[in-house]
């Protein structure tokens, strides 16, 4: 039964009695509604587990649809940029949706979970723009965001933990594979994705199976240091892996209220998701002619001079503002200061040498530091694990 | 080697050939395609019983432009007029009827204050609708990616306002809005004039008197007053012949006409409008498309959604089409008495009315699906200024219907509440009854009847919930929102591809304006050339 106490405004994961045991800091953040860990210990342990060992995020706050029928794909074809036809069965690919004009929606990845049968996580509520979508096609669009809880398992040794809780064969799955295992009468699915940049694996399973998942898993994972992760120590392995974060690198087109504020995916270094040889999908003839006349913007991934993160710096070139900063951290694996920033046309290419502006504060006193930055080509943590197959045990 | 076309039209009706005869005198190479065996759409007559013929649409003409009427030659090609300044009237169960021409209004016990009121009203509201007319007779202004023409269209329309004058621009803001039942209350007493007036206001929308937008439609309707019509005017021969000579007029201009061509759709290459694809399987290509469907049916069934991207699909979606008039026609062995009107008054326009409320519960009834009980009507007797329509002695008489919905539960052949009648032959008996109200013994002349419900008007006219107007003209759909935001200025929003129709600005009501407009920008963007 719960008490009354028990009853909050904040929705539960499938996971918390096992998330709210780990979080021993007791510190909570909202995640579309959900009641999700910023930090279950120490943030930098818990980035270390990411990169080191293995860590566990609860994914379930994310928006999952599920789109069945047999216009499916022609459907996610029409709505998303990249061809889904090239994103067989047992495949997931990473895509952006964009508004008419051009403007990025939301990210997310697409699932092909069998024939006309997809599964698509995205990072905003979608199910409005979904429907809409439906015009004219014969498909079927669900909302399971709650039917399907989720962890991700990332990290050099999280194959071999999967391993040992029994899922043989898991080392063949290629990066962007799709899998599946019986789990006390029910249905485990692994896909190799996730949001770290690391060797990783993501765990999509029925809610009331949720806990039982988590204890075999953390069981199997002891000898290998397992832990779990809150969304403060995520923030640092995405900057260091060079992901975008929605709504914090690029605001959501639909839910931006002000002209001018969302982005293309040109605008966000997202050009190699859109496929031009489709005759129609969204946003289409908004970014022909944006190719046609040029885009406003550039998405530009700074490496930045000491060790102070460039968070919402002004960037400068030749003591002009030409851009903000959206994202940045300091990355412990790549030793390195990151910092994603939308750069103003024509500067930010590969190799232009830029200044953060950098504001910071030591025991109540601020300081401006100008930190010289370059734009680099690509992200700084990438290691061969992460496509390799087998991965290896680590 | 297959014919080649600069422009594909798709349907024959007045406003695709006004637009098909405009391109074809600037010297492109037009197909005109059209589903049925005659061209006209709404301007169309048909043989509905033996020997019997009607306007089996639109009956009256009072509102075709008259510069269209010139380029057209439409005289030369056929074009002649039974009757014309027919006025209005209004039937009263007693006989005191009231008649209604121009600035006019007398009978009725209308009182000289009254009669006065409407001089005045007349000429007020003639000096919006001429201002309205001026904009009807370009293509509507873009208000955020403006160009030049643009801008200075709407500083004209700006400057039009100025010039009514202070009180009337104030008055002209205070009243466009609003409906016309709070309109008519302010300025008249008479329950029959305030509810003719009314009525001119609704006509062939789904709107009562106390619907907002209603004042904006009867200026719409007085457009015609600018372009020269004082009363409605009767076509000789049935509207079908002003159809009949539009397409004279434009095969004559060059443009070629394809009857019993239904275009099963318009064929899309890399988002672009690239040619069409008839009911038979057979393809053909242009340049440009120039769609004189509706433009939902454009969008939805012709190009279809998913060549399109999503918000456009929203906005089609979105286009509130549906209609509320049905038609019915009479084939009557012998002339009508109607209660206190001579012969000669048989040939006007006979409107049954008897006040607002009367026509507001009449709409009450469209709004849940149903057809109206007591139902307000528009009544022409054409074979009486145009006796070729029925076989000598007979008459045909047409009428427009309010209101009925595009379908009543169980449909048109779906078993109404009496025992052994469909909506269709209760609806039917309903308006005969209300009918014979006012002209006693009708019944018994009846010797074949017909009615066409909104469902048949949007079959056989093409016409996406059986309106008129190919969407309500109601101000979130006129101008530069018609028909909806990105498909304006006869744009599709989809290159190749133009739209022509009732549903383009201005609107409908064989004027012939939209058709113009359209192929005045189709030229200006020197497409298909």
């Amino acid at each position: 039964m719960k008490s009354a106490s028990d009853q909050t405004m904040m929705l539960r994961t499938p996971f918390h009695s096992r998330v709210a045991a780990a979080c021993e800091l007791n510190a909570w953040g909202s995640w579309k509604g959900y009641t999700t860990p910023t930090a279950y210990t120490d943030v930098e342990l818990e980035y270390f587990a990411i990169r080191s060992t293995t860590g566990v995020f609860d994914l379930t706050p994310m928006n999952k649809y599920r789109i069945t029928g047999p216009d499916a794909e022609a459907y996610l074809n029409r709505m998303v940029t990249r061809d889904v036809s090239k994103i067989r069965v047992g495949r997931v690919g990473y895509t952006v949706w964009c508004n008419d004009a051009g403007q990025v929606m939301d990210d997310g990845t697409i699932f092909h979970l069998g024939d006309n049968d997809y599964r698509l996580c995205a990072f905003a509520r979608a199910i409005d723009w979904l429907h809409w979508c439906a015009l004219g096609f014969d498909v079927t669009v669900v909302d399971e965001s709650d039917e399907v809880a989720a962890l991700a398992v990332q990290g050099p040794t999280s194959c071999a933990v999967l391993l040992a809780m029994g899922l043989a064969g898991l080392e063949q799955l290629k990066p962007f594979g799709l899998t599946s295992f019986p789990f006390e009468g029910d249905t485990l699915t692994v896909s190799r994705t996730g949001f770290t940049g690391d060797l990783g694996y993501e765990l999509w399973i029925a809610p009331d199976k949720a806990e039982l998942l988590w204890d075999r898993l953390f069981e199997a994972g002891r000898p290998y240091i397992i832990k779990p992760f809150g969304s403060d120590a995520l923030e640092m392995a995405r900057i260091e892996a060079g992901f975008l974060q929605a709504g914090v690198d690029f605001v959501p087109a639909e839910s931006a209220v002000r002209n001018g504020r969302s982005r293309s995916p040109f605008e966000l270094g997202l050009g190699w998701l859109v496929d031009m040889d489709k005759p129609v999908f969204n946003g289409r003839r908004a970014l022909q002619r944006e190719q046609a006349e040029g885009s406003r913007y550039r998405f530009a991934m700074l490496d930045v001079e000491g060790n102070k993160p460039a968070q919402h710096s002004f960037i400068l070139k030749g003591g002009k503002k030409v851009g903000t900063v959206t994202s940045a951290a300091w990355c412990p694996t790549a030793k390195t200061n990151v910092a994603f920033a939308q750069i103003e046309m024509p500067h930010g290419a590969v190799g232009d040498e830029l200044v953060a502006e950098i504001y910071y504060q030591r025991e109540l006193q601020w300081t401006r530091v100008l930190a010289p930055c370059t734009v680099i080509g690509a992200p700084v943590f990438n290691p061969p694990r992460r496509r390799a197959v087998p991965p290896g045990s680590f | 080697m297959t014919d080649s076309y600069d422009v594909i039209l798709v349907g024959a009706g007045h406003n695709g050939l006004v637009c098909a005869a405009y391109l074809a005198r600037s010297g492109r190479k037009v197909l005109v395609l059209e589903a049925s065996d005659s061209p006209g759409g709404a301007a169309a007559s048909r043989e509905f019983a033996p020997g019997y013929s009607v306007s089996s649409c639109a009956q009256w003409l009072y509102q075709l432009h008259p510069q269209v009427a010139r380029d057209l030659k439409l005289e030369q090609h056929g074009l002649a007029l039974a009757a014309r300044d027919i006025p209005s009237v209004l039937l009263d169960l007693g006989g005191r009827h009231l008649s209604v021409l121009g600035s006019l209004a007398e009978g009725a016990g209308l009182g000289d204050e009254d009669r006065d009121a409407y001089k005045q009203f007349h000429g007020k509201t003639l000096k919006y609708a001429r201002l309205l007319s001026r904009v009807f007779e370009a293509r509507p202004p873009k208000l955020v990616e403006a160009d030049l023409a643009d801008r200075f269209a709407l500083v004209k329309l700006g400057l039009g306002l100025k010039l009514l004058g202070r009180e009337d621009m104030s008055e002209l803001m205070r009243i466009v809005l609003g409906n016309m039942y709070d309109l008519m209350e302010e300025h008249f007493t008479s329950e029959q004039l305030k509810a003719l007036l009314s009525f001119d206001s609704v006509l062939g929308s789904r709107m009562g008197p106390r619907t907002p937008n209603t004042v904006f439609a009867y200026l719409y309707r007085r457009v015609g007053d600018v372009f020269g019509y004082d009363g409605v005017a009767q076509v000789k021969g049935g509207m079908g012949a002003l159809g009949a000579a539009m397409a004279a007029s434009a095969q004559a201009a060059g443009a070629q006409l394809r009857l019993g061509s239904r275009v099963s759709s318009i064929d899309m290459f890399n988002g672009r409008a690239v040619g069409v694809t008839l009911a038979s399987g057979e393809q053909l290509q242009a340049p440009v498309i120039v769609s004189n469907a509706d433009p939902v049916t454009t969008f939805e069934k012709l190009v279809g959604f998913r060549n399109m991207e999503t918000g456009m699909a929203r906005r089609v979606s979105q286009v509130r089409s549906a209609g509320g008039a049905a038609k019915l026609h009479l084939a009557l062995k012998g002339l009508p008495r109607f209660t206190g009107l001579d012969e000669a008054q048989l040939g006007q326009r006979l409107v049954i009315a008897p006040d607002m409320n009367y026509i507001e519960r009449a709409f009450n009834a469209v709004k849940y699906g149903e057809y109206s009980a007591a139902p307000a009507l528009d009544i022409s007797i054409p074979t009486v200024n145009d006796p070729a329509g029925a076989p000598p002695g007979c008459h045909v008489l047409s009428a427009i219907v309010q209101f009925a919905p595009l379908e009543p539960a169980g449909g048109w052949d779906g078993a109404s509440a009496t025992p052994g009648e469909s909506h269709r032959e209760h609806f039917t008996r309903l308006v005969l009854a209300k009918i014979a109200e006012y002209a006693p013994g009708i019944g018994e002349q009846v010797v074949a009847s017909e009615l066409l419900t909104p469902a048949d008007l949007e079959r056989d006219f093409g016409m996406k919930g059986g309106h008129w107007h190919h969407g309500e003209l109601s101000l979130d759909q006129v101008l530069m929102a018609r028909p909806f935001p990105g498909a304006t200025q006869y744009g599709s929003g989809l290159d190749g591809l133009y739209l022509c129709s009732a549903g383009t600005h201005p609107g409908g009501g064989v004027m012939g304006l939209a058709g113009r407009n359209a192929a005045g920008e189709i030229i200006r963007r020197g497409a298909g050339a």
